[in-house]
């Protein structure tokens, strides 16, 4: 076990954790923020995505040593009730079926709008690909990220 | 433990438009109006019924209006994304004249007297409630209107209502919450006339899901999420593969690592267990890891040091509509090829008739060509993107257990059981569910749970794993069928014979097209035990028969010179003017319907279609009809569906927009089965486990398109969970022909991303 100080949401946030533990479960099981979702534990669904410094990474894969000084942002982070324009667009395309991998989604769709504002599809494809959907809302996610690029 | 693969279309408790719901007003404490109704308690016993505690309106009221006009409607049935949340609150809502922007959503407890059967699966939710709940909110709507009849001395007639707004002749005008408490007292009305589609306000005008906002900012709604304080997590280790059991097992290195509770082995059922249709479950004896933190589980469990055996054949009790059953299940450790073969030679053997029209054998005898082809499909795991998982706090004389379940009332009967407790001292808390398509209709997770937290005395919540939800699965069962069709001289359909059989149940829908349309017709199907348990998967048999049935149809018309949309309208154009024998189950009215709203939609045949590679397939289940035209190309060497066109007859359409993204996703979900869809087996063990080698269609594989149709018409809902998803098999099936030139026989069409379709 180790002490570690992060910074989440903009709030700094101490956990006393196994080095290993991915920060899914330091989100999940220590701070109470379970709108990061478990899928798969090996980065293959995007179900856990959050933002570390900005960049989507898979948050099952992320070990709470690896994390350091860089900012974690989580769904809860976006915004404080949902006005984020992605969580918007979301709301506005009635995109979500059963709704858990929508977390992770959104956090792959922000991360992207941030870094390239104007995706072409294939730009969205490559980005989006990580996060699996079985309800299939494919469609309304990319028609989402669109009317928010425009 | 391999139960049979019940039809979830089954009529549930009796529930018929011609029982009248019993209805039951309340003043609410501090004013407003509570409206509550139950299906199954006799009138005498509800008149009887004791003075109900304040809590009773917080927990149990299915309709409630605040003096501050605040409509809150709980949805009795469990969400698990096909949106009843919003639809079936909608339907309230409709008849009740509220202004929807008033309106707050729950999901209500369960309780099936209150509420009915709150099953989730079928495609039934709107379909069970579409009377119910509109006759429930034209009841508080009549109740406000006397109430405003009598504070203003008018009669109740000359009132009138829109969007929760009580209005008179003369001026008057009141919002429902200032005469909610007064309704309250007003008789409950014995008959209510409710409205003609025409007159819809809110049903048919599509509605936000009503947790849409809970979804996009990652509130806890699944039962992953569900957390109570001290609750420990637990996870399951169970056998390596399926015909395995425990021998033994060494904890103390599990034991000794950080954050471990406990590890103990439990059995889920005592010996002779009677299960009921839906008590599936895996594995009987099992060893759990019980902890504070997941991860912490997670670790200890690969410390475990375990010894498995072959569990030999086992005998199993089963309670079923013809009573008690013993059942043997084969101990063999199952392979996927040798279960392709062993198929393969039952196939071949005398089957169970189960329809037989006119002469088939002299109408395959005469034929002047006979055309035949096997299909076949591999076990499908659900692969829900929420992972199985329960809470339970079991104590001496109670039980609180909550999360994601399809069917509660199947589940309590066998928990108050296994647990030794009344049932109404157990009580069962519906989280919404990531996901369900079928899998969680079997409640052997829930039991899971509650044994554990019954031996700990301690909150508990079981995870499985992504692992162990994959490769402990209550899987799409193994298809194979032969379709065979004989044509006269001329190229006429004399003769049609479908033979079906799986592991470990037949696929085969007798009464279902073509049946009806053909003069000799013969069904059969054959069933081999499996250990490998199986339950329903979205559109449970049809989702293989409409791929099988609807690719065979394409070739027929291929050989007979026909258009397949043509051969199809041909033939349904028989059924309904002349049909074949008896117990035809589909209305080849609707059916042809789709078909031609499908033919024009997609400009079927049209000269700008003409370089298109397109494959069409429709086909009838759950109580409606679904069709899809696929356009596909090929890129970077693979098929790839770029635009789909899909025709829906459901009846009333409750929330065009929602129920436009049901068929969306069936459409997505349907092309991924079909073309990479496969848990595979290698000496009982599954070969998948994660998404790793489990291919799930991803964003960049979806169609660039879909655009989707409903049969515009007054019929009653009918359902649409299921009905979109099994002929997209088909239709991507027909379109593969198209672009490759091949025709695709064996499910998934790709095998690891390679253009095989050879037999896994």
């Amino acid at each position: 076990m180790a002490k570690y100080n992060l910074k989440i949401n903009g709030k700094s946030r101490q956990v006393e954790a196994d080095p290993a533990t991915p920060m899914l479960w330091v989100l999940r099981d220590h701070l109470d923020m379970p709108g990061t979702k478990y899928g798969c534990g090996i980065a293959q669904c995007g179900a856990c995505t959050v933002h570390l410094d900005g960049n989507a990474v898979r948050s099952c894969s992320l070990p709470v040593s690896a994390v350091g000084k860089a900012a974690i942002t989580t769904i809860e982070g976006l915004s404080e009730n949902g006005t984020h324009p992605v969580q918007k667009a979301w709301i506005e395309h009635d995109v979500a079926q059963c709704g858990y991998c929508q977390s992770g989604q959104i956090m792959s769709a922000t991360a992207l709008l941030k870094s390239n504002p104007k995706p072409t599809d294939e730009d969205i494809d490559n980005a989006m690909s990580g996060n699996i959907c079985r309800c299939g809302t494919y469609l309304r996610i990319k028609e989402a990220i669109k009317s928010v690029a425009q | 433990m391999n139960n049979k693969n019940i039809d979830l279309k089954a009529p549930i408790g009796g529930l018929g438009a011609s029982r009248r719901s019993f209805l039951k007003s309340s003043a609410l404490a501090g004013g407003g109006m509570l409206l509550s109704f139950s299906w199954f308690a006799k009138a005498q016993a509800a008149q009887n019924m004791p003075a109900l505690p304040e809590q009773w309106a917080e927990l149990n009221g299915y309709l409630k209006i605040t003096p501050d006009n605040v409509i809150k409607i709980l949805c009795p049935n469990p969400e698990f994304g096909q949106n009843v949340m919003t639809s079936l609150p909608m339907m309230v809502a409709e008849e009740l004249d509220a202004d929807w922007k008033n309106v707050v959503v729950e999901m209500g407890p369960h309780d099936n007297v209150k509420l009915g059967p709150q099953f989730t699966g079928g495609s039934n939710s709107v379909k069970m409630y579409w009377k119910p709940l509109r006759n429930a909110g034209a009841s508080a709507r009549q109740m406000l209107i006397e109430a405003a009849a009598q504070t203003w001395g008018v009669s109740a007639s000359e009132i009138t209502t829109k969007a929760g707004v009580l209005s008179h002749s003369s001026g008057k005008s009141a919002k429902y919450g200032e005469m909610a408490s007064k309704a309250a007292t007003a008789a409950v009305p014995k008959e209510v006339k409710l409205k003609a589609p025409k007159d819809f306000s809110i049903v048919s005008h599509s509605k936000k899901n009503a947790e849409g906002l809970k979804v996009v900012t990652g509130q806890p709604l699944f039962g992953m999420d569900y957390k109570v304080d001290g609750m420990l997590i637990a996870m399951i280790q169970h056998p390596p593969a399926f015909g395995m059991k425990l021998k033994s097992f060494d904890a103390a290195a599990a034991k000794k690592m950080p954050g471990i509770k406990d590890v103990f082995s439990f059995k889920l059922y005592d010996d002779g267990f009677e299960q009921s249709g839906f008590d599936t479950r895996t594995f009987n004896e099992m060893i759990v890891v019980v902890g504070k933190t997941t991860w912490e589980v997670m670790n200890a469990r690969k410390k475990l040091i375990v010894q498995w055996e072959p569990a030999g054949d086992l005998k199993e009790t089963m309670m079923g509509r013809a009573g008690k059953k013993e059942v043997t299940v084969p101990g063999r450790l199952e392979t996927t090829s040798s279960q392709f073969e062993l198929m393969a030679e039952y196939a071949k053997k005398p089957a169970q008739q189960l329809r037989k029209d006119g002469d088939p054998e002299a109408a395959f005898k005469n034929a002047a060509q006979v055309i035949e082809r096997t299909y076949n499909a591999p076990f499908l795991a659900h692969n829900c993107m929420e992972p199985m998982n329960f809470f339970a706090h079991v104590q001496d004389d109670k039980a609180l257990v909550a999360g994601p379940l399809q069917a509660p009332s199947w589940v309590e009967p066998t928990l108050a059981k296994i647990l030794n407790l009344p049932a109404d001292k157990i009580e069962i808390q519906m989280t919404r569910m990531g996901g369900g398509f079928g899998r969680r209709a079997y409640g052997s997770y829930v039991y899971e749970a509650a044994r554990i937290s019954q031996k700990l005395k301690a909150p508990v919540k079981l995870i499985y794993t992504r692992e162990d939800d994959m490769s402990y699965g209550i899987y799409r069962p193994m298809y194979t069928a032969t379709y065979r069709a004989a044509l006269d001289a001329d190229k006429n359909l004399i003769g049609f014979h479908v033979k079906g059989g799986g592991i470990p149940e037949n696929p085969v829908h007798a009464n279902r097209f073509p049946a009806g349309a053909v003069d000799n017709y013969l069904a059969e199907g054959w069933e081999i035990p499996s250990n490998v348990t199986i339950g329903a998967f979205r559109a449970p048999r049809s989702n293989f028969n409409a791929a099988a049935e609807q690719s065979f149809l394409d070739e027929v018309a291929e050989a007979m010179g026909k258009d397949p949309i043509q051969l199809r309208l041909d033939l349904l154009k028989r059924a309904k003017e002349n049909p074949v024998g008896k117990n035809n189950d589909y209305d080849a009215g609707r059916y042809a319907g789709v078909l031609e709203l499908l033919r024009d939609k997609s400009g079927w045949g049209k000269p700008e279609n003409a370089g298109k590679k397109r494959g069409v397939a429709a086909y009838f289940c759950h109580n409606s009809y679904a069709g899809h035209v696929v356009d596909m190309v090929m890129r970077d060497g693979q098929p790839y569906v770029e635009r789909v066109t899909s025709a829906v007859d459901c009846g009333v359409v409750v929330n065009p927009d929602a129920a436009k993204n049901m068929v969306e996703g069936a459409v997505v979900d349907g092309i991924g089965n079909a073309f990479y869809g496969a848990l595979t087996h290698k000496d009982g063990v599954a070969e998948q486990r994660n998404f790793h080698n489990y291919r799930m269609i991803r964003h960049n594989e979806a169609p660039q398109k879909i655009e989707v149709h409903f049969v515009q018409n007054e019929i009653d809902p009918t359902g649409l969970g299921e009905p979109p998803f099994p002929p997209v098999f088909g239709a991507v099936a027909n379109a593969l022909f198209k672009t490759t030139g091949k025709r695709y026989y064996n499910q998934p069409f790709m095998k690891n991303g390679a253009n095989e379709g050879q037999k896994l």
